[in-house]
């Protein structure tokens, strides 16, 4: 394929006039809200899942079971916050929400669901309860944003928790994914071999490794976005 | 009369600032903070400004020529692949190494995908007029990643010693390797054609119109045929090889190539009000 020659460094940075970034109208706001609100609940109700079944069963373990089809249904159900920053109801990087929310569906779906021997595993229990908490106070941070009333505690609670969260999160989800490959190894799930007609193979064992390793890059730059966005706040004196 | 332009207005900053570094390339001088860049060709007397101008200056970081890039894009998968065929050892099993395949599609892929490379690298060299400009170095850092990583996941499959050979054997192949060619001959004469109507402008702007050459006969219904064919090409070459990888590159090619072949369209539509209204940008009636 050969690029068209585009005329005078036009490939550079680009120098266009600074977008306006426009607000969602009135309707996309009530629908945001109402999202917002529905995840919000929908996240506590795991949290409260949570709760309850540690006080039945006494320990920690396979708590996973008590919450895994509401975890699957609002985890999957953020896939409709990418359709928000394609439709331009919401400021965000269309790629950028891609990738956050895609990274979580492959880990709720593509691992712990698939494998069904580290469902029991306690990094599992890690990673949602990171996730709960998270979620509830940003799908709730994003309700009063929204409705132009944002209580300090929870923009606070919000990039405070999120020095402890993001590396449980991280953590959970690591040794989650490491816990998976031995399963994957021995029965070859997901995995395609040659020969065969379309002349193609695929290893989801090598694949998974390489998502574990694509944390180093990804996570760090994930990790500094909340201070980095708190800095920026700081100085320019925003409140929300 | 003065005819200064920007590109003189570079020159003299390069001089004024002794930085060799900041040759015109890696200048954008532009007259408002946050405006576009001003063009090398835009002569000072016509833009919006009074007896003294202030310019913005930008470093736009190292650049490249086009014709370096375009070098640098296509040189890669042609080794590449090339690397592959040969079974240089550690590519496949030890047993395997510096054998060949018994298919003969597997050498005529060979032939074709080094013949394709070949023919874009002597285009480059001799056919393509680039326009004064350049790209910076990331960008082309990531096109040959994209190029060159592409060529070496195609290659592997191709040339493996477990590849299967297509479906309905010798018949496909052949068709295949007939459409083939007869979209790199289309692509090339397009080139040509492009090529002299850069060439030629004591006639002033005008677009690309079909020619005596039947291949370029595809002007009357698309605005890019050189896409157009090069999108044949790798769809023949994913019918010869029956590789799944290769159809993948071509779909992203595809992709490219119509976003590219949308805004050459659009801006010729704008440009000339004369341009054929039954032309589209890049499959034609349809895309």
């Amino acid at each position: 394929m050969s690029a068209a020659a585009q005329g005078t460094s036009k490939a550079a940075h680009g120098d266009v006039a600074p977008k306006k970034k426009k607000g969602p109208g009135a309707l996309a706001t009530a629908y945001l809200v109402i999202y917002n609100v529905v995840m919000t609940a929908g996240w506590l109700v795991i949290a409260v899942g949570l709760v309850r079944a540690y006080v039945a069963r006494g320990s920690y373990h396979g708590l996973y079971y008590s919450i895994e089809k509401p975890l699957k249904f609002f985890q999957t159900g953020a896939l409709l916050e990418i359709l928000h920053c394609a439709v331009g109801i919401v400021p965000s990087s269309v790629v950028l929400t891609g990738f956050q929310v895609l990274s979580r569906v492959f880990l709720t779906w593509a691992v712990t669901h698939s494998v069904r021997e580290v469902q029991s595993e306690d990094s599992v229990l890690l990673f949602v309860t990171a996730w709960t908490v998270t979620e509830i106070i940003r799908y709730s941070f994003y309700t009063f944003s929204l409705l132009n009333h944002l209580p300090y505690l929870i923009k606070w609670a919000r990039y405070t928790f999120f020095i402890l969260l993001y590396p449980m999160g991280v953590t959970g989800e690591l040794l989650t994914i490491y816990a998976a490959l031995p399963y994957v190894q021995k029965t070859g799930l997901y995995s395609v071999t040659l020969p065969n007609k379309y002349n193609f193979s695929f290893d989801y064992y090598t694949f998974l490794i390489l998502i574990m390793i694509s944390y180093i890059p990804r996570k760090s730059i994930g990790r500094l976005h909340f201070p980095l966005q708190k800095s920026a706040i700081r100085k320019t004196g925003y409140t929300g | 009369k003065v005819r200064s332009n920007i590109h003189n207005v570079k020159s003299v900053f390069v001089f004024i600032y002794s930085d060799p570094r900041w040759y015109p390339a890696r200048q954008s001088l532009t007259l408002d903070p946050k405006g576009k860049f001003l063009r090398d060709e835009e002569i000072l007397q016509s833009l919006p400004v009074g007896t003294t101008a202030t310019m913005y200056f930008k470093d736009l970081g190292p650049q490249l020529g086009w014709t370096t890039v375009f070098f640098a894009e296509n040189i890669g998968p042609l080794l590449i692949y090339l690397l592959f065929y040969f079974r240089v050892p550690y590519i496949y099993s030890d047993r395997c190494a510096f054998t060949s395949s018994p298919h003969k599609v597997v050498t005529m892929a060979c032939v074709c995908h080094t013949f394709h490379y070949l023919k874009r690298l002597i285009e480059t060299i001799f056919v393509h007029r680039f326009s004064h400009g350049s790209m910076p170095l990331r960008t082309i850092v990531k096109n040959c990643l994209y190029y060159w990583g592409f060529s070496a996941w195609l290659a592997y499959y191709i040339n493996h010693p477990l590849y299967t050979p297509p479906s309905y054997g010798e018949v496909q192949v052949h068709y295949a390797m007939v459409i083939f060619a007869i979209c790199e001959m289309g692509n090339f004469s397009i080139h040509l054609s492009l090529s002299h109507l850069r060439g030629d402008r004591s006639r002033g702007r005008r677009f690309p119109v079909p020619s005596k050459n039947p291949f370029t006969w595809l002007f009357f219904f698309v605005s890019c045929p050189n896409h157009t064919y090069e999108v044949g090409t790798w769809v023949s070459f994913s019918i010869m090889t029956q590789c799944l990888p290769v159809a993948v590159f071509t779909v992203l090619g595809f992709i490219q190539m119509t976003v590219w072949a949308k805004g050459k369209h659009r801006a010729y539509v704008r440009e000339f009000k004369d341009y054929p209204a039954v032309r589209v940008a890049i499959i034609p009636l349809i895309l």
